[in-house]
């Protein structure tokens, strides 16, 4: 076992790409990641990798779609102002079918906003990375281990199923430092025989193209990745329960809205109040299942997220609006505070005792 | 199951993060449980920089440190911010050389030690942020010559490794004033 280290959760992210087999990083600075790029301008060449500092994000995320054609696993990163910039080419990377590993460490917005943590890039993530029927694995990451883990995770994912896998982190996940054991066993990379590598005139071209001019065609590659979409539905769903057993009122959290609710919880429970958490760590595939089987005890749901409640909705819709719902959030890089989640606790448990 | 929540705040360029950083080493090779985050952004260019550092028995939950059991406080800025912040009972440390006045709170230790002029007068004047901890360890417990060294060797890089013996010096000051 690897000893552990005290890490930045960018810096773990960085490292682990690189262990994961990463040797070609893009990027562009923005503040809480920048971290990301430092390591790699410093890592990737004496490894005999490519860090290259784009000229724009847009730049950038072209660059993931040139090497991801070729089949080798790379990666840029950014945070929510400059994700948006990129979602043309989250739409071209889908539409090609091509595996990449995307990181939004998220700031305020919308807008420029602030540079203070947020959850604000939910429905962007999950819903709407770009134009055009498609869907990101979403992994959320609630402690500097699982940045790293997370991000070799986000690697075998993407290749798995020819998509790209965002790691949705945050600006406190970013910066603060925890103990990280880096110790992987990774699988080797599948077979790519769709990646243009050169025919040496040994096999028949290929293409790699998200332009399909016949609605048949478009039509039938839109419904296979759906088909896949579905399996993924089945079979990739991660979260961790806590003191869930008992519980009559949930919590649902993400990232460090996770962390905050926990301290709650722990209090709350001194008090006797029956509180757990359902943490979602894939947010798409969402663990519909695991909270539409804790709505049969829980009377009231509680989302605690750093959004207006973008993560709700979804909570809502895997509970099929059986329960009571609260929102207990702050925005613009304001995070809520443990009591302010206990408040939210008593108060669905009628009122503080 | 002991829970310790620091917060160390002062000027950019102080070594907060830094002294932040050495506890929460020293926490890990305790096999203690440890968090430690920055403030990061425009205020630490010139106003309040500050980090938050969790040393727990158990698995840490929220790293952001709103209530500290200890606070440094190494400007007066720092100490007007978060003087009130301090849990009933909590430890406040001040470096005196910097900070005139006293601490106005009375359910609180206070601890008052001249950092800055100690280091200055010891010819290692970037090291107050040390002499504090070593303050720190004395007055909480934890000061052993052993655990000091392993935590400065993984928080000193090996090209470094010249600065070992001032700050272990540093904080031997803070540790016998």
């Amino acid at each position: 076992m690897a000893d552990k280290v005290l890490m930045k959760g960018n810096e773990a992210i960085a490292e682990a790409a690189i262990i994961a087999g990463c040797r070609h990083y893009f990027g562009y600075p923005i503040t809480p990641q920048t971290e990301i790029a430092a390591y790699m301008a410093k890592r990737m060449p004496k490894i005999g990798g490519c860090f290259l500092q784009a000229e724009s994000e847009i730049a950038a995320i072209n660059m993931v779609y040139g090497v991801a054609s070729t089949g080798l696993r790379v990666m840029t990163s950014s945070s929510s102002p400059g994700i948006s910039l990129k979602g043309e080419g989250l739409s071209y990377l889908a539409g090609a079918d091509l595996p990449s590993l995307i990181v939004n460490v998220q700031r305020g917005g919308p807008g420029l906003g602030g540079i203070q943590p947020s959850q604000s890039d939910y429905f962007q993530a999950t819903k709407a990375g770009g134009h055009g029927d498609f869907r990101m694995l979403v992994l959320a990451p609630a402690s500097v281990q699982e940045m790293a883990d997370l991000t070799v995770k986000g690697f075998e994912l993407a290749d798995k199923y020819r998509m790209t896998s965002m790691i949705l982190a945050d600006g406190t996940m970013g910066q603060m430092m925890e103990p990280v054991a880096l110790d992987y066993d990774v699988k080797p990379m599948p077979e790519k025989p769709w990646a243009t590598t050169g025919t040496k005139m040994e096999r028949e071209h290929n293409i790699v193209n998200s332009l399909f001019l016949q609605p048949d065609a478009l039509e039938k590659s839109n419904l296979e990745r759906y088909d896949r979409y579905s399996y993924i539905e089945e079979n990739e769903v991660m979260y961790e329960e806590y003191m869930m057993d008992d519980a009559e009122i949930c919590i649902a959290a993400f990232g460090i809205a996770s962390r905050v609710a926990k301290n709650a919880i722990v209090e709350a429970r001194k008090q006797g109040i029956k509180v757990g958490m359902i943490r979602p760590i894939t947010l798409w595939p969402f663990p519909t299942k695991v909270f539409e089987k804790a709505a049969e005890k829980a009377h009231t749901f509680i989302s605690v997220e750093l959004s207006m409640g973008q993560m709700l909705e979804d909570v809502k819709l895997a509970t099929k609006c059986k329960g009571e719902y609260v929102l207990c959030n702050r925005v613009g890089g304001m995070i809520p505070s443990p009591e302010e989640v206990l408040a939210a606790i008593e108060k669905a448990n009628g009122g503080a005792k | 199951m002991a829970t310790t929540q620091y917060l160390f705040a002062g000027f950019g360029g102080q070594g907060i993060l830094f002294s932040g950083k050495f506890l929460a080493y020293k926490g890990l090779t305790e096999d203690k449980q440890v968090s430690w985050l920055p403030s990061y952004g425009p205020e630490m260019r010139g106003g309040t920089a500050s980090c938050s550092v969790i040393v727990s028995d158990t698995p840490v939950g929220s790293p952001i440190v709103s209530k500290p059991d200890v606070l440094v406080a190494m400007n007066l800025p720092s100490l007007d911010k978060y003087e009130d912040s301090v849990k009933a009972g909590g430890v406040i440390f001040v470096d005196s050389s910097l900070i005139e006045r006293k601490v106005n709170r009375t359910d609180v230790t206070v601890h008052y030690i001249p950092a800055t002029k100690l280091a200055s007068d010891n010819q290692m004047p970037t090291l107050a942020n040390m002499i504090i901890v070593g303050k720190i360890l004395k007055e909480l417990g934890g000061y052993s010559e052993e655990s000091v060294n392993a935590a400065l060797k993984k928080v000193i890089s090996a090209k470094r490794a010249d600065m070992l013996e001032i700050n272990l010096k540093a904080m031997q000051i803070g540790a016998n004033n």
